[in-house]
């Protein structure tokens, strides 16, 4: 990365390497195509957002960064200036006073709390490897296209989560007989008077189940600012829209929360997978949630080159989603014979899991793998892919085409 | 007590705090964060409705959204532009609402 940055500066300097293109030919003029059907397909790269290597830029107001897909190639935890951003409104405080926030817990409580940043640090420690994946990660890989932001696959991380149990923090205040929820908001803000601030709500159950938490680490370090700072809801296993960021309320609800982001936002057809028919209706909906298994190739991509005649290395990563993954199998011949990869170590029930594996020696020509994550619940993902109107829950098997000669 | 039975009570003891919360590790320091976002000075293109959009749209998100959706039809333009308007409640007059949706449905989405 640091190549990239300093040759590309080296031309914005006006010194002009010649060697760039063969070097990076993808990025050549500091930009990146996705494959998106139909395009618009070209994005442009940044490194102008604080806290943040180089990322895709899907939009500058508010932010939303994806990462690029290389990342994941380098381990299985994405790294905190590589972490996807994604913000709703554009009021984001762009500066986060560390002694004087508070995190307010009130509500359905015996206790109203306003917790200090070590106040929190002296609860007990709680930690969690688990990928943050974005509800809409993928839409803009969708056939037919739905408006949104138009991710491809990077608009999901997986990190270290250090911080406190939710639990904890709602037994401190006390919840009282008849909660039903638990409300979470952020320090951002609507720009617009009267706009619905972002709010989201867990069962009550869940929210004390003991693994949802408050992070103030990721990866051992605070959380960038854009990715939160300074505490940020960690649901493992959901979809990160109920992530909140820069979490400053926790309100106890007695009644079912139906603002917004509940009630009309964020929800799926309630149907297996969420995936329907262009045009299908008379479907129910319900609150997104549980996330569902995924994997991804992250040595080859589209239009990659190998030696025809030899093995071919596959190497990827996997998720889950509300539990662990119980096998990963590629397929060379379009999906007609399956072989199972190699899991690599298993970092938490919610965490990336790596595998590799090897396809038998290829003639000359073009070729294609296929990567399929079943997981410890059983679910596999479907060969084809997902689709809704609203972009959300893509878990279809991932093809990667590429050439051996 | 023996120093033995101490011993015993302190490895009994230990494996529940080492496991789950790792006593050794001082508690998290935080220190302020402060930057600056940077800000786009990208508009829409001319074109019949380029001043409605450009006037009622870039104080809440920037443009480049808008100008890397796919092809969207006018249906689905409306539907957006009314979200914008009678949900996230951006003041848009009525004539310039309906401006904004000729132009997005024009609009001839490049690569």
């Amino acid at each position: 990365m640091d190549t990239y940055a300093l040759s590309r500066r080296a031309v914005l300097a006006g010194l002009g390497l010649g060697g760039l293109a063969a070097v990076a030919p993808a990025r050549a003029a500091g930009s990146i195509r996705l494959p998106l059907p139909g395009g618009p397909d070209e994005r442009a790269l940044t490194t102008a957002f604080p806290g943040k290597g180089e990322m895709i830029l899907q939009r500058t107001t508010p932010p939303l960064l994806e990462t690029p897909f290389e990342v994941f190639d380098e381990g299985v935890f994405t790294p905190n200036d590589r972490f996807f951003v994604r913000w709703h409104w554009a009021g984001i405080p762009t500066s986060v006073d560390a002694d004087a926030f508070r995190l307010k817990v009130h509500g359905h409580v015996d206790r109203e709390l306003s917790l200090s940043l070590d106040e929190i640090a002296r609860l007990p420690r709680f930690e969690i490897a688990a990928v943050n994946q974005c509800s809409g990660n993928s839409r803009g890989l969708f056939e037919p296209r739905v408006p949104g932001a138009q991710w491809a696959n990077g608009s999901m991380g997986n990190a270290r989560w250090t911080g406190v149990r939710l639990r904890d923090v709602l037994d401190r205040a006390g919840v009282k007989p008849g909660a039903v929820q638990v409300r979470f908001s952020g320090l951002d803000e609507p720009v617009v008077d009267d706009a619905p601030d972002f709010k989201k709500a867990l069962e009550i159950d869940h929210a004390r189940g003991g693994e949802v938490m408050i992070a103030y680490a990721m990866n051992g370090e605070q959380l960038p600012l854009l990715n939160g700072f300074p505490l940020r809801l960690v649901v493992p296993g959901w979809y990160s829209t109920y992530w909140m960021k820069m979490l400053s309320d926790v309100e106890v609800l007695e009644k079912p929360d139906e603002n917004y982001w509940m009630k009309t936002a964020y929800r799926i057809p309630d149907v297996p997978g969420a995936n329907i028919k262009p045009g299908q209706t008379g479907f129910k909906t319900v609150p997104i949630n549980k996330m569902v298994p995924r994997s991804f190739v992250t040595n080859l991509r589209d239009g990659a080159r190998v030696p025809a005649g030899g093995p071919v290395a596959v190497r990827g990563l996997a998720l889950g989603g509300d539990c662990g993954v119980k096998a990963v199998d590629f397929s060379g011949d379009g999906g007609a014979t399956w072989f199972p990869a190699k899991l690599g170590s298993d970092e938490g029930t919610y965490s990336f899991r790596r595998f590799e594996g090897s396809l038998p020696a290829l003639s000359a020509g073009t070729h294609t793998v296929k990567v399929r994550c079943t997981n410890a619940n059983g679910l596999v993902q479907p060969m084809d892919p997902v689709w809704n109107g609203a972009g959300f829950m893509q878990n279809g098997v991932e093809t990667v085409s590429f050439q051996a000669a | 007590m023996t120093i033995a039975r101490i011993i015993l009570i302190a490895a009994l003891a230990l494996p529940s705090t080492v496991a789950l919360s790792a006593p050794a590790a001082e508690p998290m320091r935080f220190k302020s964060e402060a930057i600056e976002l940077p800000t786009s000075e990208r508009i829409f293109p001319d074109g019949p409705g380029a001043e409605a959009i450009n006037n009622n749209c870039v104080a809440c998100h920037s443009a480049g959204m808008v100008l890397t959706q796919p092809k969207l039809t006018k249906a689905q333009w409306t539907e957006t532009v009314n979200k914008m308007v009678h949900v996230y409640k951006a003041p848009v007059d009525p004539a310039d609402a309906a401006a904004i949706v000729d132009y997005l449905t024009a609009l001839k989405p490049a690569p």
